[in-house]
């Protein structure tokens, strides 16, 4: 397990609290799992994904990370239409593991842009590791 | 006590480094009222030797015996078990050990069950088959689960009454608290189910049939299995007496999604019932809403193959109320015993001894038709058939019972539109001289 | 380490059974047949199943190698927290062999079944008597099943009151069948955070109990080994919002005579017979999970029933509130003669002997080694104590390292990773069976491997050097599953 000022935490994106980022690119957000949700889940083995057209609301569950003695349920930023999903995750889940942060997981539109505001800042997310 | 070591010394020494004063002193965080108030009024204990008089006195009290020759199925079959099936099964290593949870200490038990889920998913035609599941009644509730797991939307499901009638008592146990709906299918004339009544349906989640059916009868797996995926359903196929597939089609070959059903025929003592062993196989896709235990092949650090337990996010240890099922000690010695068997029984033999039992059951469905027997459904069969008669059978059948031959199972008590027929089982275990005998009381 | 049980020694290899073999070996004897050869319908013919041929020589081979690369009861002392692996007494295997009862067919008229019934009828009596309940089934086949046997009469229940209830309480040390059989009727599991001292506390279940709730599900004692003092109370607290209390006996090995499960307000109320009764794991199963419950809630017991009518005994399913029929047959009946040959043989004394004599060894065990590792909860404990890795996080060896360790050592680790409320929980169950030698023995392994997770901790990581296979890759287990030997092609 990483020490909290070994993690990789970029500053240009917003976290949550359920340790998922988000980066919004024009009218899509894209969304993944922070470096401190990889480095305590361990090797991952299994990504559940949602359909594309879910319309999923945030903090709604929108798939899960399996590892091989546990299940991390994933939580949505950004309410929104799925409009892609990783496929490469299906047979490679240990991307993840490997560069959280290019290893993105879903990508959404965004029904209310305004959402991604009220979501941490890298300096806010290390501050509630630490606490 | 043969099983507690403990001598006086040792008590008295351990009580001293606990720092209690009396074993009674063990137990001082137990208030009283939670307490029971006297003796349970157990027999006195037994020596070894009064143990084995005293279940030799039970024994004594059955009214079949090893020697007795059983012409019924439903679900419990008489066949052959080599005794180098009961030796190896019950080794110590395999019969007292525990879950392979320490997998470098497990490997016996780990590679049996890879080997026993391989030969089942060969027999079974299944890409993926479990580790067991209690018994085919059990296995054919949560498959139908499974199904209802699967299409999600999605709340009904259908069942053969052609299915054993204790197999559909369970699944209906399994489904009352759940608000999920079964309903029936009905069989005809030829004894096979009437799959005409799900044209048209679009709100099933799961249909299952057996095959051989409860009758005896082989459905026409292929035809019900593409009317079943025409609806968007997932086709269950079910089983009792699973050395069918030694000869016949198997469920997967013939479309089944998910094959489940009762693995005793393969070494498993009857045992009044019990333990039996739920096989259950599904195709590659629904792996992850498999219950039950599941063994993978794997590497060590040195590179040497072993094997593990896998896939165990699906369980109750881990998802807890998310998981597939709520089973956590299954049959696995059965599993085990089952593997011992059809490695014995080999290919060869394995087809040989379906031969067998499908030539001896049609011996003597015809020698009873030709003693005056009349056949009520005109499906094909493999080792079971219903007959009825033309005078009142219950006295023949008491005279065979005289003779140490329980002539059929009378169907009334379970179709009360079949009083009066009886289902007939032949395996290996009876010879021809035995069938000659109940043609010739029929005859008398 | 030379006193200790672990050594090396020459273990075969043993490739995969379709990797041996010839085709036309046979390992079985198949009568030669009587009777013509009958027409079948080509249509319904399928291909040869691909199934090697080997002969009974492959097979006594195959298996006996195999055999001896599992450690079991019979090897040595296997401390699983929550499993009671205590000795299975090989008497009980012959009884259970008894040719009339193992050859006999379990749909066939009660008159032929005598023995078997009254087998079932005695042994559904014993454990009444023994829990202080009323009455018995015999049906489950597991624990699992036994707590869902539970659950559906809960269901029952509740729906005969007229009042539908969708929620039961569970305790956040309850094993994780519990939450899942819960679900599997149709309630939410709601948790129910232990106190300070890893008990339940009645204000606790108060707050959260109301009339939505079916009941509580309780195990006593509880996952931590503590008996659960205030259990009156819970009860009270759950009966008087119309709820149901459900007790899971997975550890009643700890308290055999005394604790009256009626007494402690529980309403139903498992038995793994495959712990407190001796019955053997068999690797995973077969075991038997049997439930006993109050006068009050008889009627919703599965059916059929195994009564007693005058001299003889009977399968008795006119029950109209019953839950049904939950396995095929009458349960796992070579299971239950295992136990019941178990109960005759030990009696009453023997059985109340068993409890002290586990709770005596658990304390014995719990004392001797709270200076090697962190006991989270430092009170007398019942028939297995918790410890943590907290002292040995400092060197970062974790509780896995020092379980594969104990494998070189002889003995298989003590459960581990459970419950979730404890860090590095390694949860310790001796058993009664278990001899002062052999206690010190273990003793002495794991105060070895605690001074080498500080001397030598790579001993601890590598581990385990001696065993067949090491440290065995679930990673690609999980994520590639070969789950069944390379296919021939459907």
């Amino acid at each position: 397990m990483k020490e909290l000022d070994e993690l990789h935490l970029p500053d240009d994106i917003r976290y949550t609290d359920e340790h998922e980022w988000a980066r919004i690119t024009g009218d899509i957000a894209r969304i993944g799992v922070s470096d401190y949700a990889q480095d305590q889940l361990g090797d991952i083995v299994f990504v559940e994904l949602p359909a594309v057209g879910d319309t999923i609301a945030r903090g709604e569950v929108f798939g899960t990370l399996e590892s091989v003695k546990a299940v991390s349920e994933l939580y949505l930023p950004l309410s929104g239409e799925v409009v892609a999903v990783n496929t490469a995750l299906t047979d490679a889940p240990e991307l993840i593991n490997q560069d959280p942060y290019a290893a993105w997981i879903i990508e959404v539109r965004p029904t209310d842009a305004g959402e991604y505001d009220q979501l941490l800042t890298a300096a806010a997310y290390l501050d509630l590791l630490r606490g | 006590m043969r099983y507690l070591p403990h001598t006086p010394e040792e008590i008295s020494e351990m009580l001293a480094v606990v720092g209690a004063d009396s074993l009674e002193a063990l137990f001082a965080p137990v208030p009283a009222d939670c307490r029971p108030t006297g003796s349970w009024h157990l027999p006195l204990p037994l020596s070894e030797w009064q143990l084995d008089d005293h279940l030799a006195g039970l024994a004594a009290t059955m009214g079949t015996g090893p020697r007795t020759r059983v012409l019924v199925g439903a679900g419990s079959y008489r066949h052959h078990i080599p005794e180098t099936v009961r030796t190896l099964a019950s080794r110590s290593e395999f019969l007292t050990a525990y879950t392979p949870y320490q997998p470098e200490i497990s490997q016996g038990t780990l590679q049996g069950i890879f080997e026993y889920q391989t030969l089942t998913a060969r027999l079974l035609g299944m890409d993926v088959v479990n580790a067991s599941m209690y018994d085919g009644a059990t296995a054919l509730a949560e498959a139908l689960l499974m199904g209802l797991r699967i299409n999600r939307k999605r709340t009904r499901v259908a069942v053969s009454r052609a299915v054993h009638p204790n197999y559909r008592a369970v699944v209906e146990s399994y489904l009352r608290p759940t608000g999920f709906t079964v309903e029936d299918l009905e069989f005809g004339p030829d004894g096979r189910t009437d799959v005409s009544a799900l044209s048209g349906r679009d709100d099933l989640a799961a249909v299952a049939l057996q095959s051989p059916n409860f009758f005896g009868v082989i459905e026409d797996l292929d035809a019900a299995n593409a009317a079943i995926h025409a609806t968007g359903s997932l086709a269950v196929a079910a089983f009792t007496e699973p050395l069918a597939f030694g000869l016949l089609k198997n469920p997967g070959v013939c479309g089944a999604d998910i094959a489940c059903g009762e693995g005793q025929s393969f070494g498993i003592a009857p045992s009044f019932g019990g333990p039996g062993l739920g096989m259950f196989g599904c195709r590659k896709e629904h792996m992850r809403s498999l219950p039950g235990r599941l063994v993978g092949e794997t590497r060590d650090l040195e590179g040497r193959r072993g094997y593990v337990l896998t896939l165990a996010t699906r369980e109750q240890h881990i998802r807890r109320e998310k998981a597939t099922s709520n089973i956590c000690s299954n049959q696995g010695l059965c599993a085990l015993t089952a593997a011992m068997y059809l490695a014995s029984l080999g290919g060869t033999g394995l087809r040989r001894l379906a031969r067998l039992n499908h030539d001896k059951a049609h011996y003597l469905r015809q020698v009873l038709v030709d003693a005056g027997a009349r056949l009520p459904f005109t499906g094909p069969v493999f080792n079971e058939f219903v007959a009825e008669f033309p005078h009142d059978f219950a006295p023949v059948r008491d005279r065979l019972l005289a003779r140490g031959i329980v002539a059929g199972l009378e169907l009334g008590a379970f179709y009360p539109e079949l009083a009066g027929r009886y289902l007939f089982c032949v395996t290996e275990t009876i010879e021809k001289k035995d069938m000659d005998a109940v043609a010739a009381e029929v005859r008398a | 380490m030379n006193e200790q049980p672990g050594a090396s020694g020459l273990i075969l290899n043993e490739p995969l059974l379709w990797e041996r073999g010839s085709k036309g070996r046979t390992g079985m004897s198949i009568p030669a047949s009587d009777v013509p050869a009958a027409d079948i319908d080509p249509a319904l013919v399928g291909a040869e199943v691909d199934f090697p041929d080997l002969s009974e020589v492959d097979v006594v081979r195959h298996y006996t190698r195999l055999s001896q690369w599992n450690y079991s009861v019979d090897s040595g002392l296997y401390p699983l927290g929550s499993c009671t692996m205590k000795y299975n007494p090989r008497t009980n295997e012959r009884q259970a062999a008894t040719p009339a009862l193992a050859a006999a067919h379990p749909m066939l008229a009660d008159e032929l079944g005598q023995g078997a019934l009254r087998l079932l009828f005695e042994l559904q009596g014993m454990l009444a008597r023994i829990t202080g309940l009323d009455a018995v089934s015999l049906q489950p086949a597991a624990g699992a099943h036994g707590e869902l046997t539970g659950m559906l009469i809960f269901h029952a229940c509740h729906r005969h009151r007229g009042s539908q209830r969708h929620k039961i309480l569970i305790p956040d040390t309850a094993h994780g069948t519990n939450p899942a059989s819960a679900a599997l009727c149709g309630f939410r599991a709601v948790a129910v955070p232990s106190d300070e001292r890893g008990m339940l506390d009645p204000a606790t279940v108060a707050a959260l109990m109301d009339e939505d709730t079916a009941g509580i599900m309780v195990t006593n004692p509880n996952t931590l080994g503590l008996f659960e003092e205030r259990i009156r109370e819970v009860a009270d607290v759950v009966h008087a919002r119309g709820g149901l209390v459900y007790g899971d006996g997975a550890n009643m090995n700890a308290v055999l005579g005394v604790m009256d499960a009626r007494r402690c307000g529980i309403d139903v109320l498992h038995l793994n017979l495959h712990k407190t009764f001796a019955t053997p794991h068999g690797g995973g199963g077969p075991g038997a999970g049997p439930v006993c419950v109050t006068r009050e809630l008889e009627p919703f017991l599965p059916v059929p029933r195994v009564v007693r009518v005058g001299d003889s005994f009977r399968l008795d399913a006119d029950r109209p509130l019953s839950v049904g029929r939950i396995h095929a047959f009458h349960g796992n009946f070579g299971v239950l003669v295992r136990a019941y040959s178990y109960i005759l043989t030990m009696g009453e004394t023997g059985l109340r002997r068993a409890s002290e004599l586990a709770v005596l060894n658990a304390n014995y065990l719990k004392e001797r080694l709270k200076s090697v590792l962190h006991l989270p909860y430092d009170r007398p404990c019942m028939h297995e104590c918790v410890f943590s890795d907290e002292k040995q996080q400092a060197h970062k060896i974790t509780t896995l390292d020092m379980a594969k360790r104990l494998i070189d050592y002889g003995f298989h680790p003590p459960t581990i990773y459970f419950p979730l409320v404890v860090h590095g929980a390694m949860m310790i169950e001796p058993t009664e069976t278990e001899c002062k030698a052999d206690l010190d023995q273990f003793v002495a392994a794991l105060t070895a491997i605690a001074r080498e997770a500080e001397t030598e901790p790579e001993l601890l990581r590598q581990a385990p050097q001696r065993a067949r296979v090491r440290r065995l890759d679930e990673v690609q287990a999980a994520r590639n599953p070969c789950l069944v030997g390379p296919s021939a092609g459907r």
